[in-house]
């Protein structure tokens, strides 16, 4: 009796729109399988979202799956076999474009199926840009950004601040690694070599732009381990391997804060990235209610702040970014490990998904075969 | 002597038997059959019986391995997506000369096309399709997308200005609908009315008037394409909705350009209405669609796009497997790609050298163990073949991530070489993240597929016949490579099979440990599936390397002979 009056007391407000939502739609099933990354960043969502939720709904069963890396694939597959068995996936903004594309994600209305912030702002001003199209329900703002070893900085010589010190092997001599792919790297070597951001993506349309970044990038190719999973990148710096290295903010932070490693961030010219869900298309009724009420639960303003009490990802929400706490075992002040901290902001890009979708084909070949060569 | 008699005896006996079946006709068998026919019946049941056998198992691979494989590989040559969501544009742009931006016929057809296509979802995923070709194309169709509602506005407010009626989904529906479909749709409406919520029984699919095609080709035509697609999208009906604004364009072109005779032989419901528009038309204000859809992208107005589409637009395409040889199709023919984009020929020519070397390590490494374990004494050799096997049992990642650790240039190899003094400690080796790091790791997991087939076969050889050949006075050498080795070599040739096809397959190990220059076909593939969602090229690619092993495999049956494979 009385645990029912706290969590009706406590959850009252929040309960009221999902409840009216829910009844429109019928009944709700009772399992549902959610689909995310793993690791650090699985185990968060799970302390921030879904733990609370299945106290609200004990019957609630919650199936966690570790299969976004290749979600994409997956939710192809599984359109063409008519067999939908997800109800959830977390993707990052570019899958979510693909995916809307090729109408395996739903469409969403985010007025309609979001929280407001609490002091009434409609969700899709709350968001903002973060609603990159009409199926993304963004959750946090992530970051590829560069770090390097504290105790290798040359004498005398000021720690590397940005990504462009990546190029600059005179004054930090040593082995880079850079993911395996053009995203970020392409963008880098031009914006390093003095090309402004406003023009990158118009030079990176022209032949003269791809081989101004192709060389910049050739004065490292031979000092540069290229990885393919961020765990790697975090690997090969922790153990010397390379001075430099560029990976997700996130791993970054668990392995200066968590593991003390003597690695230092430099944020400068860091690429932003967004991450999040999507709702298959073509889920039966009784499934999809269920979800609609979980994700307007586990977007809404508290949500999002209390999973950066896990992981040093940024909220989507404009209206959770205040309510930032600490770190939930460190107890160290989160807000500053953000990639959305204005401190970490002096130079930053956002991933441009929508101009990758069209030339990451064509790049990509390019850049495979420029590795190889 | 007597030999040969009993085979001249023989000879004659069948001669006699061949004379007298050529005088009496086929030998019979006890129940007057012919012995040959009888005979193989009861072979077939045999057969039959013996195939009944395997049955669960033949299905279940032709279910569950072949069938999948197949129908993945036919994805390579498989392009009906251009011709299924484009379906009028294709048909227009058959008798396009390519010489020039195509017709406004085509601009109407691709209009009517894509409107469906967008109302149907489907404009992003041919999008994705032909970006594939021409980079740039998967925006264009996104963002036609959205502005393909506005295509034909002015033609849709010129009719309604004109007369409000043509604003009325009930004007559309008493001069397209079939009388019979008009009816069969009001008795559902009266019914799901009756029902309330809980009816869920979808409206009857809409079906045209008699001889409306006749009079009007194009809006008869878009109109459909309009009802059918909002019944089944949306689930609306067609007596409820105003149809898309490329329904009013397909009715000021039927009426531009039909001569007024043939309005006037129509005397449906609507005939008034549609004599007076058909008057009205020529003071209409007129739109190039080129230029409306030049302005939603201009992408439409230039010639690649039309190129594309008319190169692709057939249902098969050569296309990903030019793309798999670093070709591609052009309006031109074919051509090479670009030389600072081509990889796949690369790729498999590295696939194959450094699976081959990867084979011919894992020989050299495989046979003194496997002989060592053949020829101790059993208690001692099953150990160290728990030895070979314990890596085996081991997940393969962790393997792996051992590599790393070992290999790297802070790693225990070259910590040790500094150690010891061969080598400077600023000047450690690159033992990973290159193809040397790809083939040591790669030998090392892949070599229990070479010891077990070795060993099994060794196991077979009589140590005795070695024991001959000494004591007939060859020595240690001359005994094994004359005597010992060639009676080994079906366990080579198992092996190197095992193992080159394994390792031309290989994917995870390549990337993890392979870097730049070590990375394997396999790896694009996986890329191509997961990521890019190419799937026809990597079909393509995937048939390419099927084709290749069964190449190589073909080779070896001919150089080697398959019958000298042993397993054991």
């Amino acid at each position: 009796m009385k645990l029912r009056t706290i969590l009706l007391a406590t959850t009252g407000s929040l309960m009221a729109a999902p409840m009216a939502f829910g009844d429109a739609h019928g009944n709700m099933a009772n399992s549902m399988t959610l689909v995310s990354w793993g690791g650090a960043y699985q185990a968060s969502q799970i302390a921030a979202y879904s733990n609370p939720y299945q106290e609200m709904h004990p019957d609630v069963e919650m199936i966690w799956d570790e299969s976004s890396p290749e979600a994409v694939a997956r939710l192809r597959a599984m359109e063409e076999a008519g067999n939908i068995t997800w109800d959830l996936v977390d993707v990052e903004a570019a899958d979510a474009i693909r995916l809307c594309d090729e109408g395996l994600a739903m469409e969403i209305d985010a007025n309609e199926v979001l929280a407001p912030a609490p002091d009434g702002t409609e969700a899709e001003d709350d968001f903002g840009e973060m609603l990159v199209n009409d199926c993304f329900i963004p959750q946090i703002v992530f970051s590829t950004v560069a770090a390097y070893r504290t105790d290798q900085v040359p004498a005398g010589v000021e720690p590397p601040s940005g990504a462009c010190d990546l190029f600059d092997l005179e004054t930090y001599p040593g082995q880079r690694a850079l993911n395996r792919n053009p995203i970020a790297n392409m963008e880098w070597a031009l914006l390093c070599d003095g090309v402004a951001y406003e023009d990158v993506y118009d030079a990176l349309e022209t032949e003269e732009g791809i081989a101004q970044a192709f060389a910049m990038l050739d004065t490292i190719k031979d000092q540069t381990i290229w990885w393919s999973s961020a765990a790697e990148a975090v690997q090969l710096l922790a153990d010397g391997e390379v001075f430099m290295a560029t990976s997700y903010n996130g791993r970054w932070f668990s392995a200066i804060a968590e593991q003390n490693q003597p690695i230092g961030m430099a944020w400068d010219w860091q690429m932003l990235d967004l991450d999040g869900w999507i709702i298959p298309e073509g889920l039966p009724e009784d499934r999809l209610a269920r979800v609609l009420d979980f994700v307007y639960f586990a977007t809404d303003t508290q949500r999002l702040a209390d999973q950066a009490a896990y992981i040093s990802y940024g909220p989507a929400r404009a209206s959770s970014a205040p309510l930032v706490g600490t770190h939930a075992e460190l107890g160290i002040e989160m807000a500053p490990h953000m990639p959305t901290d204005p401190a970490n902001g002096e130079n930053t890009f956002v991933n441009n998904y929508l101009w990758w979708a069209d030339y990451r084909d064509d790049l990509d070949a390019r850049f495979q075969a420029w590795l190889a060569q | 002597m007597t030999d040969a008699s009993a085979g001249n005896a023989s000879q004659n006996a069948a001669t006699a038997r061949r004379e007298d079946a050529a005088r009496t006709g086929p030998m019979l068998a006890a129940d007057g059959r012919p012995l040959k026919a009888s005979l193989n019946r009861a072979l077939r049941r045999q057969k039959m019986r013996a195939l009944l056998l395997i049955a669960p198992l033949l299905i279940f691979i032709l279910v569950t391995f072949v069938a999948p494989i197949i129908d993945m590989l036919f994805r390579s040559v498989e392009n009906q997506i251009v011709s299924e969501t484009l379906p009028r544009t294709v048909v227009a742009l058959d008798d396009w000369d390519a010489q020039d931006l195509p017709s406004e016929d085509v601009y109407a057809a691709l209009a009517y096309d894509f409107n469906e296509a967008a109302e149907r979802r489907r404009h992003t995923r041919l999008g994705s399709r032909l970006n594939y070709e021409t980079t740039g194309l998967s925006s264009t169709f996104r963002r036609s997308g959205r502005g393909i509602e506005d295509v034909g506005e002015t033609y849709a407010e010129q009719f309604i200005d004109l007369d409000e009626a043509w604003e009325e989904p009930e004007t559309w529906t008493a001069l397209m609908a079939h009388p019979d479909w008009l009816s069969a749709q009001a008795e559902w409406a009266a019914e799901a009315e009756a029902a309330g919520r809980d009816f869920d029984e979808p409206e009857p699919a809409f079906r045209l008037a008699p001889g409306i095609a006749d009079v009007l080709p194009e809006t008869a035509d878009a109109y459909r394409s309009f009802a059918r697609t909002i019944q089944q999208e949306d689930e609306d009906s067609p007596t409820e909705e105003e149809p898309w604004n490329t329904v009013y364009l397909a009715l000021y072109r039927d009426l531009a350009a039909q001569p007024a005779s043939a309005v006037a032989a129509y005397f449906g419901p609507i005939a008034a209405e549609l004599a007076a528009a058909d008057a009205a038309v020529d003071g209409f204000e007129t739109v190039s669609l080129r230029e409306v859809f030049g302005e939603m992208d201009d992408a439409w107005a230039e010639m690649p796009m039309w190129e594309t589409i008319d190169a692709f637009s057939d249902p098969y395409t050569a296309g990903y497997f030019l793309a798999a040889i670093d070709l591609q199709l052009t309006p031109d023919g074919i051509e090479a790609q670009p030389e600072d984009q081509r990889i796949y020929i690369l790729l498999f020519q590295r696939t194959i050298f450094m699976s081959l070397v990867i084979t011919i390590s894992c020989v050299l490494l495989g046979y003194p163990i496997a002989y060592l374990l053949s020829n101790l004494p059993a208690r001692t050799s099953n150990l160290l073949l728990i030895l070979v096997l314990l890596p085996f049992w081991t997940s393969l990642l962790v393997r792996t991530s051992a590599w790393k650790v070992l290999l790297q240039q802070e790693g225990v190899i070259n910590d040790i070489l500094v150690w010891v003094g061969f080598i400077a400690d600023d000047a450690r080796l690159q033992l990973i993240n290159n193809q040397t790091g790809t083939i040591i790791a790669m030998t090392h997991i892949l070599l229990p597929f070479m010891i077990l087939p070795l060993f099994s076969v060794m196991k077979t050889i009589p140590p005795y016949y070695v024991r001959a050949a000494k004591s007939l006075g060859a020595t240690n050498w001359t005994a094994f490579w004359r005597v010992y080795f060639p009676q080994s070599i079906p366990g080579i040739g198992a092996g190197c099979i095992l193992v080159f096809i394994l390792s031309i397959g290989y994917y995870i190990t390549p990337e993890l440990v392979g870097g730049r220059t070590g990375t394997f076909i396999s790896n694009r593939i996986a890329f191509h599936i997961s990521e890019s969602l190419n799937w026809g090229l990597a079909a393509a690619l995937g048939s390419i390397l099927l084709a290749l092993v069964l190449v190589l495999y073909w080779i070896y049956d001919r150089m080697v002979g398959i019958d000298n494979v042993k397993l054991g």
